[in-house]
């Protein structure tokens, strides 16, 4: 399962003419600096703006901004259910969670048509937002809230604490392992968005690494010769982050998808 | 759910009101777009349109093409759907048995979870290059003369394989905790009864690890379905040309790139549909067929 990491890794070291050549191999080559050098600050395109620490700049406000999104409003979301005596708390929640039932993808090109109506065109708005309009992580807070015992929200009631001040002080504390748990899988989800940002950015400087994928495979098949270094370190820069996230935090991360049926 | 502690009349609303306008807004109201558009004919330069009943469902499924395309989806979808739950079981019952180093064993393994879809299919491009892929040369040996991008069935493998190889990950993290899950008690009482590894496997094992099974089942097939665009658009580099593509790549290329907003609107909605039977099989299937221990 890693060799293709392994080389992918060892093609970022040798200069585009020894891998037009040879190939991958197994040496390791001293061209690491140089197409990091081109890979990070090199414009590709026709605006100069899509260097690759742009594109990883946008990916970075697109998987932290989705995962923060998400997880504050679907927080106060569950919360509005789970805590309250609401007339239309049934209405709201199959609302709320037929959206579990049908992907982006489906509704690919009138979701298009709605962010060119609003104008959210090439806007960070309008990358994360329809993302965010799916119950995944609302659905995981509701279930957590209703584990929380019922002791603690009428001990505080009894304190004098109103409904805001127990959602801050105690139940938003409570939920931290919960909230870094749908963090990191939000982040992951968010980073790796493909087909969305495709659609809505035509502007190269909102390019996220993702979509400028497809420039980096054209770099590495057109051209005289191919920028097979940019190309592979463009990818592995795009792997990284969410790996790290995985990777590290992984316990966290396999509570998260297990105790909640992603 | 009887949990109610405040009593506040505009509070709830107040929490409900973000996650409520970005899904009637983000949700909503494209689905009910898409539904609209697909009893229209869309002038593809903004000239109005005109209602046609189903006319563009009748398009759809007289034309070959689609067909075609949705045949090769149930191909795809059923060959990535096996193959990576086979895999991932196999490696799963095999990781149970190793309790030294287990962690690593789940380390090497997870971080591909992590990889973007269409990394995935950029990785195995190269694996599969034309000019010096390492799999090419090594098929080469065999004579057998690997193309992808140029013959259908060659790019077919390299869009199952990245497909598949990204999806194994996850499929081996819910097994294992399956397996771990399994009372240590009714092992011993199996092995006492002195059935080969084997019997045991398929006997208590695989019908205690069916809930999982199944679950995983429709999760796959789902990821098989949607979440494999990037994978497919990057191996056919944005260009399908005479390649196998999958439905909901037809949907992307004949709205975004042909125009046609009513016959992709129409392939939309066959896609919702078949997302909700599915999910309702689910339900029904799971409440029915499978006992939970």
């Amino acid at each position: 399962m890693i060799v293709p990491l392994l080389m992918v890794l060892q093609m970022t070291t040798m200069s585009d003419v020894d891998v037009l050549k040879n190939g991958p191999g197994l040496t390791i080559g001293d061209e690491f600096g140089n197409n990091l050098d081109k890979a990070l600050f090199g414009a590709s395109g026709f605006s100069g703006e899509n260097t690759g620490l742009n594109m990883f700049k946008n990916s970075l406000i697109l998987g932290v901004g989705f995962a923060l999104g998400k997880i504050v409003i679907s927080m106060m979301a569950a919360y509005g259910i789970v805590y309250f005596r609401l007339r239309f708390a049934t209405f709201a929640f199959w609302l709320i969670f037929t959206t579990l039932l049908l992907p982006l993808e489906v509704r690919i090109l009138p979701s298009y048509e709605i962010v060119q109506k609003l104008g959210l065109l090439n806007s960070y708005t309008g990358l994360i937002l329809p993302l965010v309009a799916s119950a995944t992580a609302t659905f995981f807070f509701r279930q957590f809230f209703l584990s929380v015992p019922e002791e603690l929200s009428e001990a505080a009631r009894i304190d004098g604490a109103g409904p805001i001040k127990y959602f801050i002080d105690i139940l938003v504390p409570l939920s931290r392992t919960m909230i870094a748990a749908i963090f990191i899988i939000m982040f992951v989800y968010g980073w790796n968005q493909y087909l969305w940002p495709t659609m809505i950015t035509t502007d190269e400087g909102m390019f996220t690494l993702l979509r400028g994928i497809k420039q980096i495979t054209q770099t590495m098949y057109d051209g005289q010769i191919p920028e097979y270094g940019r190309g592979n370190l463009l990818a592995l820069l795009a792997v990284i982050p969410p790996v790290a996230v995985v990777v590290f935090f992984q316990s966290w991360f396999v509570k998260g998808l297990t105790e909640s049926d992603k | 759910m009887k949990r109610a502690t405040f009593n506040n009349k505009w509070l709830p609303l107040f929490f409900l009101l973000p996650q409520l306008s970005i899904i009637v807004i983000f949700f909503y109201w494209p689905a009910w777009q898409a539904l609209r558009l697909s009893f229209y004919l869309e002038d593809p330069f903004g000239f109005g349109s005109t209602f046609v009943g189903f006319d563009n469902y009748r398009d759809i499924f007289n034309n070959a093409e689609y067909l075609r395309i949705a045949g090769f989806t149930i191909v795809f979808s059923v060959s990535v759907t096996f193959l990576s739950l086979a895999i991932a079981l196999l490696f799963a019952v095999k990781a149970d048995k190793v309790i030294r180093g287990a962690r690593t064993y789940r380390t090497l393994l997870m971080w591909v979870y992590a990889v973007a879809p269409p990394v995935a299919g950029f990785i195995f491009l190269v694996m599969f290059s034309q000019r010096w892929g390492p799999i090419t040369e090594f098929l080469a040996q065999f004579g057998y003369d690997f193309r992808v991008g140029l013959d259908y069935t060659d790019t077919a493998i390299v869009m199952i394989t990245a497909s598949v190889w990204k999806q194994i990950p996850i499929n081996f993290i819910f097994f294992l905790s399956g397996l771990q899950s399994i009372p240590r008690s009714v092992m011993e009482a199996a092995r006492i009864d002195n059935a080969s590894a084997q019997r045991r496997f398929w006997d208590v094992t695989f019908p205690l690890l069916a809930p999982t099974g199944f679950f995983l089942l429709i999760t796959n097939f789902t990821y098989s379905l949607f979440d494999t665009f990037g994978t497919i658009d990057t191996v056919l580099r944005g260009e399908p040309a005479s390649n196998p593509m999958t439905l909901v790549y037809k949907v992307y290329v004949d709205g975004f790139r042909g125009n046609d907003l009513g016959g992709s609107s129409a392939q939309s909605v066959i896609l919702m549909v078949l997302v909700l039977a599915m999910t309702i099989f689910q339900f029904r299937l799971v409440e029915r067929r499978i006992h939970y221990t």
